[in-house]
């Protein structure tokens, strides 16, 4: 019980479904400085699909570059001004593009957007307490990620345009502020925009891991808790792990660029001018930021591993296969990827020594990655699979993580690197395994926990379907065939690619990869409509609109401070036992005790539990002799 | 009835809307031809709203459609179940969807092999290169294999397992022996990969100076290349950043050192075939990559860090034109790492030939240290004196 008693008890002591009558809930408490998880995660949610929405934008910006660069377009020059001189991107844009794209992506909504959504929403209501275990510095948290996403789009408005040094932002590039519009002012901003963000990380961080640790409901040991769970857990200490060390890179950057120390550059000639620095290393800022850049594609992906892993068992009505290899190998990952970093750095100039040895621990984190693959084939493997627009997602993520990760046994080994490095093949690759299998197990999350998001609401599923299948089919037809231009050597962060006649042979494949983006954008708006018009005119849920186990069905409908009426739940069984033989319903909720399900109980159940063993021996054997006796 | 009544009228507005849509097409159309003859710019505006207009009335239409489709799904769905069927099984629908992506994802997929697949780099014209090539075969077998069989398994079970109300899932938490099995299959494929790849690398990159090793430094700046080859010493002079004071000696060359007296300038990287090269890497400003794709070379220009590349050429340019079917063929080295506005166009021809014609290439090279350089050399030297002969005489002061 201690575990419950950790935090106020509002929720207990108001046995009515409280939210409109609770006494001190004004507007500005309500939806703006709220400390209540369900709403901090709607507010990342909400701010995570905008910053992708504008992000998407950018993408199909500098995908029409790339499509059409001889033509111009005089909508660009009226929307972007002197961004587009003459309706075609200026080339220093376009990397600017290029880098807020893939930084917003993987940071404010892969990360945020992701990770700060349903860690907010789940880990409380599937560990069973109250709230976080700091509800005011979850809500820091949200309003530090604000600001940095405030800060991050307001250089698009200073004078020279946004960061254009690419999202590594690899010094010298973005510490001389004459290398490039794009190092100048709004560079400046993307350091202190993700200073920002890095605070509302930890915060976040910090709050899930002490959560889960120790405000977990009575019964809920770590091994009854939902993969989900163990995904943000593991993912929360990543990032408390590895983004500080992204912080020490970003502050000496900022020394470097503001206060003339010389941490990342030396020997330096700009434009005809000798610089003063001396004695620094481009090559340390890329361990300090890959040694999180690495984890960070993690921190991207496990999450969304989770959350198929969860949304592929319910719907399969069946235990997700090998529970325990999925733990140990979302572990292993977790602890493998912080000795994977040098493996962006075969090619830097990094001793080819470090090479090979980066190059085994990055093969060996496959296996992992491997072992999931497989487990999840084998949850699917005799399933009744229900075809839920969540499932089709997860689906979706579990294919596109094979596609893409199966290509990382490519980069993952230097001799092939060398030639890959920088190439469309890595452009493939991880915006299959961390980019479209990462949005994918969002959107899984996005519909089946909609309920839990927006109190009882449900989205539309036929217009799940349609928003899955356009999305699934364009992302195929944007990333695969970008492996093939990566095997020809075309290189990525190239503006146009007319400046090399062997590169014409891919012009068509180039507009066809266009198309495909701007139809999956397209397709987007779909969920837009879905997702915010669900919000007022959805369907109404029924409590467990799923049938599923886990702990958060067991809330009230309408949403609560305290998450529960009266004591919360006790658990006690694993969050699995779908179609469990010998049970009518082929669900059974964890807060059901074994002691109630006697004849679908299994030795299995009492693994750790001897009394409990003896009594369902006890059972069986009474039950035998009753069976014989009749 | 009312359904009915319902779709038909929605049926008519989206007529309706297609009739507009076409009407505006046509109009885009003469807009579009009067515009290009007359070029005003008040023309042009209005014309690029008219082509904006028409690709949002374009999508509200598809919208509209869309919306039309669900409904009838929805009247279709009611329509069975008030006649006391089922609705519309959308498990089997899926299901099938699942099984002809599947399909359709193979023969793309197959498609994409045998069409775009053939529009990949050739063979590798270096040695180490044929190394590489074999790995990257075999690494492209595993891997496909894996690919298609995973795919295959999660579709297929996809479409046979799709739900039904007659059945259960079947109860399987776990089975180690499978789990034991498929943990240490990978784990043996990797580490053969691994192994292999291990020493693949370790003899591309841990490579000695030998004697008859054609050193050649490459510099890289914003937003070309600079090249230096050595004179008949084949050794190349010592540079220093802090000494390039002027464009002419623009690569710092440190002309202390005597080795730089008979070094060469460059245009074109001209490789002889089958002979070591070292490309000695620099960089001046912020990081560039030397990438070399054809002979599997790529290395990073890093300020402050020089780095080096080694490897051997073995098919000329006339060959690989030759091979390629391709007259206007020629080998590139082009920049692979973001450097600024100039990135996508910072490339250099290179020449693979025969021993004799880079022989002959080179005699008509100019040396690095020419008159204007010696004559600001010269300067130099003579205010440096000067310098000097203050300080005297400030400190005789």
């Amino acid at each position: 019980m201690s575990s419950t008693l950790a935090v106020h008890g509002h929720g207990a002591e108001h046995h009515d479904h409280g939210h409109e009558h609770h006494h001190h809930d004004t507007f500005i408490t309500k939806y703006v400085f709220s400390q209540d998880h369900k709403m901090i995660a709607k507010q990342f949610l909400i701010t995570g699909i905008t910053m992708a929405v504008i992000a998407m934008i950018l993408s199909l910006l500098f995908r029409i570059q790339l499509a059409y660069p001889d033509k111009s377009f005089p909508l660009l020059e009226t929307l972007l001004g002197r961004f587009a001189p003459g309706g075609r991107l200026d080339p220093e844009f376009y990397l600017s593009l290029v880098t807020i794209h893939g930084t917003i992506m993987v940071f404010f909504v892969l990360t945020a957007g992701l990770s700060g959504t349903f860690s907010n929403l789940l880990i409380p209501l599937q560990c069973g307490s109250r709230d976080m275990a700091s509800p005011f510095v979850n809500m820091l948290s949200y309003w530090f990620f604000l600001t940095a996403s405030v800060i991050m789009l307001a250089s698009f408005f200073v004078q020279k345009g946004p960061a254009g040094a690419g999202w590594t932002i690899y010094p010298p590039l973005s510490a001389l502020p004459k290398a490039m519009k794009g190092s100048d002012l709004g560079m400046t901003l993307w350091l202190i925009s993700m200073v920002c963000f890095i605070g509302s990380s930890l915060m976040g961080g910090i709050n899930y891991v002490s959560t889960v640790l120790n405000m977990r409901t009575k019964g809920m040991d770590l091994w009854k808790m939902p993969l989900t769970v163990w995904a943000f857990f593991l993912t929360a200490i990543l990032g408390i792990l590895s983004f500080p060390v992204l912080v020490a890179g970003v502050v000496l950057l900022i020394f470097d660029r503001s206060f003339g120390t010389s941490f990342y550059l030396s020997d330096i000639v700009l434009a005809g001018k000798v610089m003063p620095f001396s004695g620094g290393s481009p090559i340390l800022f890329q361990h300090l930021f890959w040694f999180l850049g690495h984890p960070e594609v993690y921190i991207v992906i496990m999450p969304a591993m989770g959350i198929a892993s969860e949304v592929i068992a319910v719907n399969s009505r069946k235990p997700i296969f090998g529970y325990h290899a999925m733990v140990y190998s979302l572990i292993g990952i977790t602890t493998l990827s912080f000795i994977v970093w040098g493996h962006h750095m075969f090619v830097t100039g990094m001793n080819p020594f470090l090479g090979g040895v980066f190059m085994i621990t990055t093969l060996i984190i496959a296996v992992p990655s491997a072992v999931k693959t497989f487990n999840w084939l084998a949850t699917i493997w005799r399933g009744n699979i229900r075809f839920t627009p969540a499932m089709l997602f997860a689906i979706g993520m579990v294919s596109f993580f094979i596609s893409g990760g199966v290509t990382g046994i490519w980069l993952g080994n230097s001799a092939l690197d060398i030639n890959l490095h920088d190439t469309y093949f890595v452009v493939a690759h991880f915006h299959l395994v961390m980019g479209s299998a990462a949005i994918f197990g969002m959107l899984a999350g996005v519909y089946h926990w909609y309920p839990k998001l927006f109190a009882g609401r449900l989205m539309d599923e036929k217009l799940g379907y349609l928003h899955f299948w356009i999305t699934f089919i364009c992302a195929y037809l944007v990333f695969f065939p970008m492996h093939f231009m990566g095997l020809d050597g075309v290189p990525r962060r190239y503006y146009e690619m007319t400046a090399f006649p062997s590169f014409n042979k891919w012009m068509s494949v180039n507009i066809l990869i266009t198309w495909s983006a701007i139809t999956a954008g397209l397709a987007q708006v779909a969920f837009l409509y879905n997702f915010f018009s669900s919000i007022w005119f959805g369907k109404r849920a029924t409590q467990n609109p799923w049938n599923a186990n886990t702990l958060e069905w067991t809330a009230p409908i309408e949403h609560m401070h305290g998450n529960w009426p009266g004591e919360i739940p006790t658990v006690y069984r694993w969050p699995y036992d779908y179609s469990k033989p010998g049970h009518d319903a082929d669900f059974i909720p964890q807060t059901v005790p074994l002691s109630e399900t006697m004849s679908s109980n299994l030795p299995h159940d009492f693994e750790d539990n001897p009394a409990g063993l003896e009594q369902y021996n006890a059972w069986v054997k009474a039950h035998k002799a009753n069976e014989a006796v009749k | 009835m009312g359904f009915r009544k319902f779709i038909n009228s929605k049926k008519v507005l989206s007529l309706f809307a297609a009739f507009m849509l076409l009407g505006t097409n046509a109009l885009m159309a003469q807009t579009g031809a009067s515009g290009s003859t007359a070029g005003a710019p008040t023309e042009s505006k209005s014309d690029m709203w008219m082509g904006v207009g028409y690709y949002v009335l374009l999508f509200l239409l598809a919208c509209v459609v869309i919306a039309v489709i669900g409904k009838i799904l929805k009247v279709y769905d009611l329509a069975l179940k008030m006649q006391g069927k089922k609705g519309i099984n959308w498990n089997n629908i899926l299901g099938v969807f699942c099984l002809v992506f599947l399909v359709a994802g193979l023969y793309g997929t197959y498609w994409s092999f045998t069409v775009q697949g053939t529009q990949i780099l050739p063979d590798a014209a270096s040695k180490h290169g044929e190394k590489i090539d074999v790995m990257f075969w075999v690494t492209l077998v595993i891997t496909t294999f894996v690919f298609v069989i995973t795919q295959i398994l999660l579709f297929g079970f996809l479409f046979k397992y799709r739900g039904s109300d007659k059945r259960k899932g079947y109860y399987y938490p776990h089975n180690n022996m499978i789990e034991k099995i498929w943990t240490i299959i990978p784990a043996i494929v990797l580490t053969i990969l691994v192994v292999f790849g291990f020493f693949t690398w370790r003899d591309v990159m841990n490579t000695t100076n030998e004697k008859g090793d054609i050193n050649i430094d490459i510099t890289g700046h914003q937003f070309e290349w600079l090249l230096r080859y050595p004179g008949k010493d084949g050794k190349l002079g010592e540079v220093n950043y802090q000494l390039y004071y002027t464009a002419n000696n623009n690569l710092g060359v440190n002309f202390q050192d005597k080795n730089s007296f008979d070094d060469l300038r460059a245009d074109t990287l001209m490789l002889p075939v089958n002979r070591s090269i070292r490309l000695n890497i620099h960089a001046q400003d912020v990081i560039h990559s030397v990438y070399l794709p054809h002979f599997r070379v790529q290395m990073n220009a890093v300020p402050g860090l020089p780095t080096f590349f080694k490897f051997t050429p073995t098919v000329t340019t006339a060959e690989m034109r030759h091979r390629l079917d391709d007259p206007n063929f020629n080998y590139l080295l082009y920049c692979n790492k973001i450097c600024g506005g100039g990135h996508y166009n910072m490339q250099k021809v290179v020449m693979v030939v025969t021993e004799s014609e880079y022989q002959e290439w080179l005699s008509h090279q100019k040396p690095y240290l020419n008159d204007q350089i010696k004559q600001e050399l010269h300067l130099a030297g003579a205010s440096q004196q000067k310098g000097a002969a203050q300080n005297r005489i400030a400190l005789n002061n």
